[in-house]
């Protein structure tokens, strides 16, 4: 490069001057890096501040036993002990309940998508309102969620109703990551299957979404791990409780992002400042394993193009 | 490739003779058609989840704006319920609108140096962690960024705030109150900028990298430098790129709600009205959020409703707007553009001859 560029004739170009390496040039072409470099160092400083201090506040909590077994029934702000067992049994129930229900939808929906409405209108305008889904705000997901369950039909705020919201939020996430994965099956195994006389449902059951399965679970876990973390319909659609309740149909139910609203008023007060840090690394613990477990699949279950 | 991608439904062809040896199971079309309708239903269901969506809010606050007594676009009051129920949502839009933008204005110029970073800077074997470690940045949950953002960032954005204050502070919108509180706009701007930054950067990454070699390395062969090389191949390539990226983080940080909620300081209702960013204030997110207990009577309930339908009547629009830029001119051009996108054909036919 640089030989060459040393040998070009000179030449007065008109609209971007790129003879010799001015001093000027090369000053520019530093100062970019730098810049560049500079913009990666910055964006770094709040992931390592955040996990810093979510770690250095919490951790001693979470080597007591009674953390993961206890509930706070209780226990005041000023008190210490109790644990976060009904905060994190409420978190899985209710994001669990709600893989349940956004999971075979989102597959389903991307089944569609790939391989029956291809290249339709009506493909084209389920993919848009993806898309749209996709950006509905949480606390619109829970404010449509309060109006249908609440105030049309009557219930109470409950886990379930939470679980409904966080299927909204769910939905575009693994519907989007098992239509990238179904698209990247290669035609030949679709081919291969129709040629033996499979019948196409079966061919997608038996060949083409098992092909896919890693992609498949890695949205799956992505998915779960964005809606662990949402507090807004948690606010909405149903009250924090103390108590261990398992059951998403009756009464409230904690979680740990309400968990640590719970707390956050009263940080000045050791016992509360302390559960709220250590729940927020449960949360954080909980969400990147789930996140490394995704990419840990996706590493492993990467479909081979030819 | 692409003969079998539902153009042509290939079937088993039904009038064959069964061979008594080879059993695939029955032929009956029943399956197929129980599948397909199953996988139609659930791509109806998502059309009319979005559907129901804007219908029950509008449902449910239709009565409420109708009982208004007040401009529901225009004016800054909130007093929901009563007899006298009057609210309207200009100084919620404001501050969700001008916490945003700023928001968007930080992060998008230090997301497209990392995403260029991780495509053209970084040693090949680095460029995946940081890719990694960066989307951990979206894996945080909300609540976290705001008990970290008020708790131990703002204290460090006080001498930014001052500064701009002191500089800018002649502009109503950079003027500073007279209390010293952090809980303000421009601190939960700044705290959005971060949340949105790993979606800004992703998109724009996945953008850079797809400028195609015979730019980059035409570029490259006339002598020009990594910098003029980004500037004139990479950045005008993904330029409608990066533009939707923003467009969908501001879509993110127009409905973030909790790291709002804890961030921003609700002013007292005796307070004047304050449009300065070093001032506290409320957004549709957080005010619903901090509402949640108010929901005690419809009238209430709907003007909270009402607040919710605009929020998403106005992320809808953000985010059509990316996808429409996207499509338009997305990657690949699709329509040309007089001085940028001279290259598309020839990486095109570069790309279809071997």
């Amino acid at each position: 490069m640089t030989t060459l560029a040393a040998n070009r004739p000179a030449y007065d170009g008109k609209t971007l001057d790129l003879t010799g390496k001015s001093g000027a040039r090369a000053f520019r072409n530093t100062l970019a890096t730098v810049l560049i470099v500079l913009c990666f160092l910055i964006a770094l400083i709040p992931l390592l501040w955040i996990l810093w201090t979510v770690v250095s506040k919490g951790y001693s909590l979470l080597l007591d036993a009674n953390w993961w077994s206890q509930s706070q029934r209780g226990i005041t702000v000023r008190r210490v002990g109790g644990g976060a067992y009904h905060a994190i049994m409420g978190t899985l129930i209710m994001s669990l309940i709600c893989a349940a229900i956004a999971v075979p939808i989102a597959i389903m929906g991307a089944v569609y998508l790939v391989e029956y409405g291809k290249g339709t209108k009506a493909a084209k305008v389920v993919s848009f309102m993806i898309d749209i889904l996709t950006g509905v705000p949480s606390i619109v997901a829970a404010l449509f969620i309060y109006a249908v369950w609440i105030t049309v039909l009557g219930f109470n705020r409950v886990g379930f109703a939470v679980s409904l919201s966080l299927v909204l939020l769910m939905l575009p996430v693994v519907l989007r990551s098992t239509e990238e994965m179904l698209k990247l099956v290669p035609d030949e195994l679709r081919e291969a299957s129709y040629a033996l006389g499979v019948p196409k449902w079966k061919t997608i059951l038996k060949v083409v979404v098992p092909t896919a399965f890693g992609g498949i679970i890695t949205g799956v876990m992505l998915g779960l791990a964005r809606v662990m973390g949402e507090t807004a319909p948690l606010l909405i659609l149903v009250g924090y409780s103390k108590n261990i309740n398992l059951n998403p149909f009756d009464g409230f139910m904690g979680a740990l992002p309400t968990m640590i609203n719970q707390d956050r008023t009263e940080l000045a007060l050791e016992p509360a400042a302390d559960r709220v840090w250590a729940a927020a690394l449960t949360l954080i613990l909980l969400v990147l394993l789930l996140n490394l477990l995704a990419r840990l699949i996706a590493r492993f279950s990467t479909i081979k193009s030819k | 490739m692409s003969s079998t991608d539902g153009t042509g439904p290939p079937d088993r062809p039904t009038d064959r003779a069964p061979g008594p040896k080879l059993d695939l199971g029955p032929v009956g079309h029943l399956g197929d058609r129980l599948f397909a309708g199953l996988a139609r239903g659930s791509g109806g269901l998502v059309v009319a989840i979005v559907a129901f969506v804007g219908v029950f809010l509008l449902a449910l606050a239709i009565p409420a704006l109708a009982d208004n007594n007040s401009s529901f676009l225009f004016s800054r009051i909130w007093e929901p319920g009563g007899d006298n129920p009057r609210f309207g949502i200009a100084a919620l839009f404001y501050t969700t609108l001008i916490s945003s933008i700023i928001a968007m204005v930080i992060a998008v110029p230090i997301a497209v140096g990392v995403a260029l970073f991780t495509t053209y800077y970084s040693p090949k074997r680095l460029a995946a962690p940081v890719s990694h470690a960066i989307d951990l940045l979206a894996a945080v949950p909300s609540i976290i960024y705001g008990l970290w953002g008020i708790l131990f960032f703002a204290p460090i954005l006080r001498p930014v705030i001052n500064g701009l204050a002191s500089a800018l502070g002649w502009i109503p919108l950079f003027e500073k109150p007279a209390t010293d509180n952090l809980g303000v706009v421009f601190t939960a701007s700044v705290v959005l900028a971060i949340m949105i930054l790993p979606v800004v950067t992703a998109i724009s990454r996945e953008i850079f990298a797809q400028t195609p070699v015979a730019h980059r390395e035409g570029a490259l062969a006339l002598g020009a430098t990594r910098w003029e090389m980004i500037r004139m191949a990479v950045l005008p390539y993904g330029r409608s790129g990066v533009v939707s990226a923003s467009m969908l983080g501001l879509g993110r940080a127009l409905g973030e709600t909790v790291a709002v909620l804890i961030i921003l300081s609700v002013p007292n209702g005796n307070d004047p009205w304050n449009s300065s960013i070093f001032a506290g204030g409320e957004t549709f997110a957080s005010k619903i959020a901090n509402n949640a207990a108010e929901f005690d009577s419809p009238e209430k309930t709907g003007a909270y409703i009402a607040a919710g339908l605009v929020l998403f009547v106005v992320t809808f629009l953000v985010n059509s707007a990316a996808r429409i830029i996207v499509a338009r001119s997305g990657p690949g051009g699709k329509r040309p553009r007089k001085n940028r996108r001279t290259g598309d054909k020839a990486a095109q036919t570069e790309g279809a001859t071997p």
